[in-house]
């Protein structure tokens, strides 16, 4: 271990041995040449070179639209209306001329924020929930696990429509929504690993040195117990994008003029028997993004493992 | 464990578990910023041209002046003689729209389910059955293709490619067996992704257990092994994914019934949600809680005849 930057890119699973790698000292040191490896090789395969890219070009859509189309998504050319997808207008235009990819594109931060904020909130709630519970056990596990399989006793999507009903229509909304139905899950996975965490040594060690409960948590056992809550985070995105976009579908969102990617099909709906693009384009771009992410977080989730 | 111990157990706690869903909706629904009694009366013109009084007598005639607990407990005990009030919108009491819309749902999610588990079944022993390579990646990569598609898109390409331009089927509404086909193939498909996966894992990790070589040394071959030995083991989680399969069903049911324009638990939910309209909210969450945790239990009460090891020790055994 002199220069571990030098290490070359392992091509298979021949790891170095040793003890587990998430409580040693060296781990700092080492970050380079493993994210070298995590994303060297599946960066090989096709599938996962396309899934970045795809994510990338999205996320392109959700900074900085207008590098991506001059168009506005909001006012129409009233002489182009239902044009067909073509060379002028990439996805073609709908009832009032505008044109979808502009809507698309502009869409995309829409739909991306609402994303990142409902994993956040899942996380957030999910992450000290699990740490109060698995830590402090007694009443407060029993209690907050209770909340917890009572809310993975409702039908997700009939607990989002509830939270929906009490706060109103948005597409902040729809993310606290689907963030507080996905806190429940987020906690049991944060739990398991906190009571795998509480008995290592350290954290023993810890607590005989009369460390403080306030500086055990974020200093000790956070770190080394939130790996596979990042992973199902991952592993969620491209569900949340799915929810996010079928409560859009529903009228949920934004009111009209928004272009949210669900609410384009649904607008788009009327026209199903004249004009197929208004609603398949739309949803091709939200199934593209939703193969691309779970591709991807599969992946990042077996090289997790690997290690 | 005794086994009427195990099910009476489990009873408790479906019967707990629709409680407190009731509660929950209960308390997610009275943090409501919006006044339902201004809500209701909407319909008739809202506030204006209404005295305070008059506002007061129909906010004392509902109920909603008297303290949050009195309103729990009085609504508690109307529900739990299958009475959630009246609809803000329409004025309908809530159990009978519900009791009006059940039986078209049930349809479709009935004939959505057994396509979920025939498909699925299929396509999780034809992955572990196959011999190719190519054929093998190709069927374990079905789930998680099936699971990215969202159903509102499936549901708009079937009705474009199979009413429209083929004319096979009606496109929207609810008139005979044919028109119940396309909005329960949609339905069907995540639960049938969900089933290929959790089966074809589950078959995987079992044929690679000692009895599994024991059998192939006695020169089994594959169908042998698969069906005769190993579908046995791995109906355990199979089994749990059923209880999942039916949370997904009553939730796909909102967007299918939607793009179809199917009448429905489904479409009451959404009129509902789109509306505020609390009380049918509510009435559809607890309903929709108490078929999920009946069918929980259901499963709870058939996992003991299916694994000798949970009817010694009551609990699940994981290998």
């Amino acid at each position: 271990m002199t220069n571990p930057t030098k290490t070359p890119v392992a091509p298979g699973p021949a790891r170095e041995p040793g003890p587990a790698q998430d409580q040693d000292g060296r781990q700092p040191a080492r970050e380079p040449a493993r994210i070298r490896r995590t994303l060297g090789a599946p960066l090989r395969s096709p599938g996962v070179t396309l899934s970045v890219l795809v994510l990338l070009l999205v996320l392109g859509w959700a900074v900085v639209p207008e590098w991506f189309t001059g168009r506005s998504p909001l006012t129409g050319t009233p002489g182009e209306r239902f044009r067909p997808p073509g060379t002028e207008h990439l996805f073609g235009t709908d009832q009032l001329g505008r044109d979808i990819y502009a809507r698309v594109v502009h869409g995309a931060s829409l739909s991306l924020r609402a994303t990142v904020a409902a994993l956040l909130i899942a996380l957030v709630g999910g992450v000290v929930l699990g740490l109060v519970a698995g830590f402090f056990g007694r009443w407060a596990d029993a209690a907050i696990m209770r909340i917890v399989e009572i809310m993975l006793s409702v039908p997700p999507v009939l607990l989002s429509l509830t939270i929906i009903t009490a706060l109103g229509f948005g597409t902040g909304q729809v993310a606290i929504a689907i963030g507080v139905t996905s806190v429940a899950a987020f906690a049991r996975v944060m739990r398991a690993e906190v009571l795998r965490v509480r008995t290592a040594p350290y954290v023993e060690a810890a607590i005989l040195c009369g460390t403080r409960w306030w500086r055990i948590l974020p200093r000790y056992i956070l770190p080394a117990a939130i790996g596979p809550v990042l992973a199902l985070a991952a592993l969620d995105f491209g569900l949340v994008v799915l929810a996010i976009s079928s409560l859009s579908f529903l009228g949920y969102g934004e009111p009209p003029p928004a272009p949210e990617w669900g609410a384009l099909v649904a607008e788009g709906r009327n026209y199903l028997a004249t004009s197929w693009w208004l609603t398949t384009l739309p949803s091709l771009t939200v199934t593209v993004v939703v193969l691309a992410a779970n591709r991807l977080s599969r992946v990042l989730e077996a090289e997790g493992r690997n290690r | 464990m005794n086994t009427a111990l195990y099910a009476v157990t489990r009873t408790l706690r479906a019967l707990f578990v629709v409680w407190a869903a009731f509660t929950l909706t209960f308390a997610a629904l009275r943090l409501l910023p919006g006044d339902p009694v201004a809500l209701m009366l909407s319909g008739r013109g809202g506030f204006a041209g209404l005295t305070p009084e008059q506002i007061a007598r129909t906010r004392a005639e509902l109920g909603f002046d008297r303290p949050l607990i009195t309103q729990y407990g009085s609504a508690l005990a109307d529900a739990v003689h299958g009475d959630f009030g009246a609809s803000l919108q329409s004025g309908q009491p809530v159990s009978r729209m519900i009791a009006d819309a059940i039986p078209s749902t049930l349809q479709i999610g009935g004939l959505a389910l057994v396509l979920a588990l025939v498909i699925g079944i299929l396509i999780g022993v034809a992955a572990n059955l196959t011999a190719s390579p190519v054929l093998r990646q190709l069927l374990r990569s079905i789930p998680s293709f099936a699971v990215s598609l969202p159903s509102f898109w499936v549901g708009l390409i079937l009705i474009q490619l199979l009413s429209f331009q083929w004319h096979l089927f009606p496109s929207l509404g609810n008139s005979g067996v044919q028109s119940l086909i396309l909005p329960a193939c949609t339905m069907a498909i995540p639960g049938c992704a969900l089933v290929a996966q959790v089966l074809g894992k589950s078959l995987h990790t079992t044929l690679q257990e000692p009895y599994a070589d024991t059998v192939r040394a006695t020169g089994a071959g594959r169908a042998r092994l698969l069906f005769g030995h190993g579908l046995r083991n791995a109906a355990i989680p199979a089994v749990t994914v059923v209880g999942l399969l039916v949370g997904s069903l009553i939730g796909g049911a909102v967007v299918v019934e939607t793009v179809f324009s199917r009448p429905g638990m489904g479409r009451i939910t959404q009129s509902a949600v789109s509306a505020q309209d609390l009380p049918v909210v509510q009435g559809v969450v607890v309903v929709a809680a108490l078929a999920f945790a009946v069918v929980n239990l259901l499963i709870d009460l058939v996992y003991p005849v299916l694994d000798p090891r949970i009817r010694s020790t009551g609990q699940l055994v994981t290998t």
